[in-house]
């Protein structure tokens, strides 16, 4: 996407969600719906619209660990580390997921197709481990079934 | 006459397949040239048999499970759709003995009706609740609540009637009720299974405390972990517009209630209370002074109940069939069902309500049927990851809240999390730091710089770098983080912590001579 029409997009959302009490929160979510990430030069134009300072903006967007400010994979993988996981393997798993992919949380691979971030439960500790990439949501993950569906994945690129 | 058939649209059943057996079955259906009625319900709530197929015959369910998409046409070679015998089959659901126990107040209709279906909603006795309401007085549905017993699900177990009470009394222009749908603690999720499987109930609760109060706006404060909830309850909220169910002069009554869905961001704090209401006001999400409570000032700085899921979702069958008909189920001080969640290392997982009073032993091993892996279950963790860490010798304790309490344990939300003989406690108690060190929304010390000073005492303890020195820290820190936290996240924390240490010294190194506490 050009640099125009990322400011395009960013102002249509500001201007769609700026009268909501609390906008900012919206605010953001739809731009990393819409972009994936929120760019650092929509943080001012953010700001401007509510009133706020670009450090408060960044204070908000650099606090919850959902927003994140560098475009993500073409798939974001949710790797669960909540204790529920835990009890039924997830750190086997983990380490095999951050074998495959060759990255660490917070990375993305180098031919840009999938990020791992960690995420603390995702309520589907009846079918733990559980993942989820993108949308989908993906239960008694096993070595074996996550490589079929990076596979799968992979071979929609 | 076309056979209806059900298969879980729960986000946990298409976890493990239930939309390729969906798409299985409606596409052998017309290579067969039969009319079927696909209906994607709500989980029953047993996870191990999920994908769970059913089929409505004479009048009532037969179920068959698991069912992965290469089953469908053995199934419908064996004429599943008139009930026939299969492999899979479960016979009748409601007769499977972990359901037919249940006492299904809050999730009556989960599994049942078609989530989204407003028809199918008041068909199975929907509304009912808030037609009662509207023909009471204020007050009047505040004493339902209050005489109903029901106390916060969400964790804290605060008496729902006497908050809604404080609201009521507190004159203001504008009130609010939040509905707190950031259900992060591991080994829960039946705010997850209301919201996506019975997302009317939560509405109309939430309408009861709007007209109770007298707020006029609602929001449901959802964790953005549950995108298939966030559909849900967007397409219930709009049939419920549609249908004059939410909005101005609902049914005729004069009252005004509107009701928005807000997404939070991955922050786990953003569950406490004062937290999420700084979220919503488009905030960082931190935890403020009380007091003020909320209920005289909170979001926006307007009176404001905060209810959790469950407890707002328990509200239209009690303003349904009493106060009174709720508080017979129950024992002591903790009135009405609880959902139970079954999670971690058991044989079957899933949703069991039932009223206060059962022992854990039996939630375990009756219904949870024991470890999944067949090890010996070596402790529990329930009430969430703030929750102590329950030994086998305590697990004849009732699930009730005073009865945990007593014990220095947390019923909390209900979740029950079990670990089996090969997990590593001390690991446990570090984690459990990491977390709080993860997640602190910062602005208090004990929590910010305890929980980092508390994994790092653990990890000298776990690598026995002055193990008996370190461990007499780690119980002063826990001591710091207990009293001196402004919430429950830095509070809390050393209920996992110290549970491990006292329960499972030998994990960290310790005789339980030198663990002296």
């Amino acid at each position: 996407m050009t640099e125009s029409t990322t400011t395009e997009t960013v102002q249509t959302i500001i201007a769609e969600l700026k009268n909501k009490p609390g906008a900012l929160l919206p605010i953001l979510h739809g731009v990393q719906d819409t972009l994936g990430y929120i760019p650092a030069d929509s943080v001012p134009a953010i700001a401007q619209a509510l009133s706020l300072s670009r450090a408060e903006v960044h204070g908000v967007i650099s606090f919850y660990h959902y927003f994140r400010d560098t475009p993500p994979g073409k798939h974001t993988i949710h790797l669960c580390r909540a204790e529920s996981c835990q009890s039924m393997g997830s750190e086997k798993l983990e380490a095999h997921v951050k074998a495959t992919l060759g990255i660490d949380y917070h990375e993305t691979t180098a031919d840009g197709q999938f990020s791992l971030e960690p995420v603390y439960c995702l309520g589907n500790c009846a079918c733990s481990p559980a993942m989820q990439i993108d949308h989908e949501i993906y239960g008694r993950v096993s070595a074996e079934s996550f490589d079929a569906t990076i596979n799968d994945l992979g071979a929609d690129a | 006459m076309s056979s209806t058939v059900y298969v879980s649209g729960d986000s946990s059943a298409i976890s493990l397949g239930a939309n390729r057996t969906a798409a299985a079955i409606v596409k052998e259906a017309a290579q067969r040239g039969i009319a079927i009625n696909l209906v994607r319900n709500g989980s029953r709530g047993m996870y191990w048999l999920e994908p769970l197929v059913e089929v409505a015959v004479k009048g009532q369910r037969v179920a068959y499970g698991a069912v992965n998409s290469n089953d469908v046409a053995g199934l419908f070679d064996a004429d599943f759709l008139n009930g026939s015998s299969h492999t899979l089959s479960l016979g009748a659901t409601e007769e499977i003995p972990y359901f037919k126990n249940q006492q299904r107040l809050t999730f009556a209709r989960v599994g049942i009706t078609d989530p989204i279906s407003l028809d199918d909603y008041i068909a199975h006795d929907g509304y009912r609740g808030l037609k009662n309401a509207i023909g009471m007085s204020q007050a009047d549905v505040v004493k339902h609540v209050t005489d109903s017993g029901l106390r916060g699900r969400g964790g804290a177990a605060f008496p729902t009637g006497i908050k809604w009470n404080t609201v009521l009394n507190t004159p203001s222009e504008q009130k609010y009720i939040i509905c707190n749908a950031d259900e992060g603690d591991s080994g829960t999720f039946s705010d997850r299974m209301i919201m996506e499987g019975d997302p009317f109930v939560l509405i109309e609760g939430m309408t009861i405390a709007g007209l109770a109060v007298g707020a006029t706006q609602g929001y449901i404060y959802l964790r953005v972990e549950y995108p298939h909830a966030h559909k849900a309850l967007n397409a219930a909220i709009d049939k419920a517009y549609a249908a004059n169910y939410l909005g101005e002069n609902i049914q005729g009554s004069g009252k005004t209630f509107h009701l928005e869905v807000r997404l939070g961001a991955g922050a786990y704090v953003c569950g406490e209370e004062t937290s999420l209401m700084e979220s919503l006001e488009g905030k960082r999400g931190l935890v403020r002074f009380k007091p003020p409570l909320p209920a005289i000032s909170g979001l926006f700085g307007k009176p404001t109940v905060v209810n959790n899921v469950i407890s707002l979702a328990s509200v239209p069958v009690i303003l349904d069939k009493g106060g009174d008909y709720y508080r017979d189920f129950g024992m002591g001080r903790s009135r009405g069902t609880l959902p139970l969640q079954l999670a971690g290392n058991l044989k079957h997982t899933g949703l069991v309500e039932i009223a206060f009073g059962m022992t854990l032993r039996e939630l375990l091993y009756e219904y949870g049927g024991g470890s999944a892996s067949g090890r010996p279950i070596k402790a529990v963790q329930v009430g969430g990851p703030l929750g102590a860490f329950v030994p086998e010798s305590q697990f004849d304790t009732p699930l009730d809240y005073e009865a945990f309490a007593a014990n220095w344990t947390v019923l909390g939300h209900g979740g029950v999390v079990a670990f089996d003989d090969t997990m590593n406690m001390a690991k446990m108690a570090r984690y459990a730091m990491e977390f709080c060190a993860a997640e602190s929304c910062g602005k208090c010390t004990p929590c910010r710089i305890g929980s980092t000073r508390g994994y790092e005492v653990m990890d000298d303890i776990i690598n026995n770098v002055d193990r008996e020195k370190n461990v007499v820290l780690l119980r002063s820190l826990c001591d710091t983080l207990l009293n001196g936290s402004l919430c429950a996240l830095g509070g809390m924390t050393p209920y996992p912590v110290l549970s491990a240490l006292n329960h499972f010294p030998e994990d960290f190194g310790l005789t339980s001579h030198t663990n002296a506490a």
